[in-house]
């Protein structure tokens, strides 16, 4: 079997070289549906960093006892009591917020990110790989959804955090916070994205 | 004996209760964790809805645009209280909010009901003048309606237009153009979603009149 990376490496690839949405164009449901505002889409993060770093830790503690062809289920119970757990703290302690990002909370649970990582690096590396994966993946991830809410919630309202970065003379382009706005900002932010990555390419 | 040994493993690897050891120990050990969070949790949660819904009473009882100015609205009493209501179908039971003003005339009713919307159950608040006459706000506590179609439900828009409609016939969904008194504009491309709020209100709205033809409200609290 080839050489796994170390956690290290792991958690370096996730931020930028193995970008969840960027690279790997993974978790696109919630970088589209969440993404209209900075504060929806940090706290989006912020609870997929909790679910990965609990699954992928649960997943690695019990790597050795995992049967081949009834892995996916376990995978799936994990996540889906983690992603219970962060959805009810929401609803608890940040209760409007749960409410703006509704049903994109429980849906975590069908992010491929989740169930790729336990696959790939959880399932097969020791707990402290499988952590640094699982918070290297989640920077990455929150800096992509980051980008593509920062884009739009500055160009759509002329705010940043709810703060007015743009002089009130700035007509907000509304359909930026609207859905069509999820895509172009998405589209010119991953073909930046390849354009950077391919000229550097070709500069090595 | 090598025969033996193998049959047995043979007769665990078909044993499905054995395969799934793992599976059952973890969805039990899950299941304890989400009680233990849920029990922890739900009573915060609850108290948040129940904040959630004492803030929107003075908005439904004045209307969106009084609640804005929060500094010339007179100061609310607000009285929870939950009322029964006897039909050939069956009892139903609301939460009702009771507002008064601090001298003690009735300035309307807030109650809570919910339904079967298009996706899952459409919760909503539906404020009524002290007389039931009229319809003073509505509002959706919580819903998970199609995203950009009928989630549209929750927005100002939408739900202003039942703002002072006549209560003396039940409200009607049409698709373009509501003219009569009666009629609501359905969200386009979610019909169903708009008829089931539609007609939880006019379940409220008709319940409520009964209740108050019957006589004050016995509070319950």
């Amino acid at each position: 079997m080839a050489e796994q990376p170390t956690a290290t490496e792991r958690f370096v690839q996730g931020i930028l070289p193995e970008n969840p949405v960027y690279r790997q164009l993974l978790g696109l449901c919630p970088a589209l549906a969440v993404t209209s505002s900075m504060q929806a889409a940090v706290t989006m993060a912020g609870a997929v960093l909790f679910v990965l770093l609990c699954a992928n830790v649960v997943t690695s503690l019990i790597r050795d006892l995992l049967k081949p062809h009834l892995r996916i289920v376990i995978f799936t119970l994990t996540i889906a009591t983690f992603v219970t757990i962060a959805d009810r703290f929401l609803a608890a302690y940040l209760y409007q917020m749960s409410k703006t990002l509704g049903p994109y909370i429980p849906l975590i649970i069908v992010n491929c990110l989740i169930i790729c990582r336990c696959e790939v690096c959880a399932s097969k590396q020791s707990p402290l790989t499988a952590a640094a994966d699982a918070v290297g993946q989640s920077l990455g991830y929150g800096l992509a959804l980051a980008s593509i809410a920062g884009v739009r919630e500055i160009l759509g309202t002329g705010m940043f955090f709810g703060l007015r970065v743009l002089p009130p003379s700035w007509p907000d382009w509304a359909v930026m916070v609207l859905p069509p706005g999820a895509f172009i900002s998405l589209g010119l932010l991953l073909g930046g994205v390849n354009w950077y990555s391919q000229r550097n390419a070709k500069k090595n | 004996m090598a025969s033996n040994t193998e049959q047995m493993s043979a007769r665990r690897h078909d044993n499905y209760i054995l395969q799934a050891w793992l599976c059952i120990t973890l969805a039990l050990f899950f299941g304890a964790l989400l009680a233990g969070v849920q029990a922890a949790l739900g009573p915060v949660i609850a108290e948040n809805k129940i904040n959630e819904t004492k803030e929107k009473v003075p908005e439904l009882v004045f209307g969106a645009d009084a609640a804005v100015d929060s500094a010339g609205r007179p100061a609310l009493e607000i009285t929870p209280s939950t009322i029964r209501t006897d039909h050939a179908g069956g009892t139903r039971f609301y939460s009702v909010f009771e507002a008064r003003f601090a001298d003690g005339t009735p300035a309307g009713w807030v109650t809570k009901a919910s339904g079967q919307g298009y996706a899952d159950r459409i919760e909503l608040l539906v404020g009524l003048t002290p007389d039931a006459d009229r319809i003073s706000g509505l509002y959706i506590l919580d819903q998970k309606e199609t995203p950009g179609l009928g989630n549209k439900i929750v927005e100002v828009s939408w739900r202003n237009q039942f703002i002072r409609k006549p209560t003396d016939q039940p409200l009607k969904v049409v698709k373009r153009g509501a003219r009569a008194p009666e009629e609501i504009d359905a969200v386009s491309g979610a019909t169903i979603s708009s008829d089931s709020v539609v007609a939880i209100v006019n379940r409220v709205v008709s319940d409520m009149k009964t209740h108050l033809a019957q006589g004050p409200l016995e509070n319950k609290e």
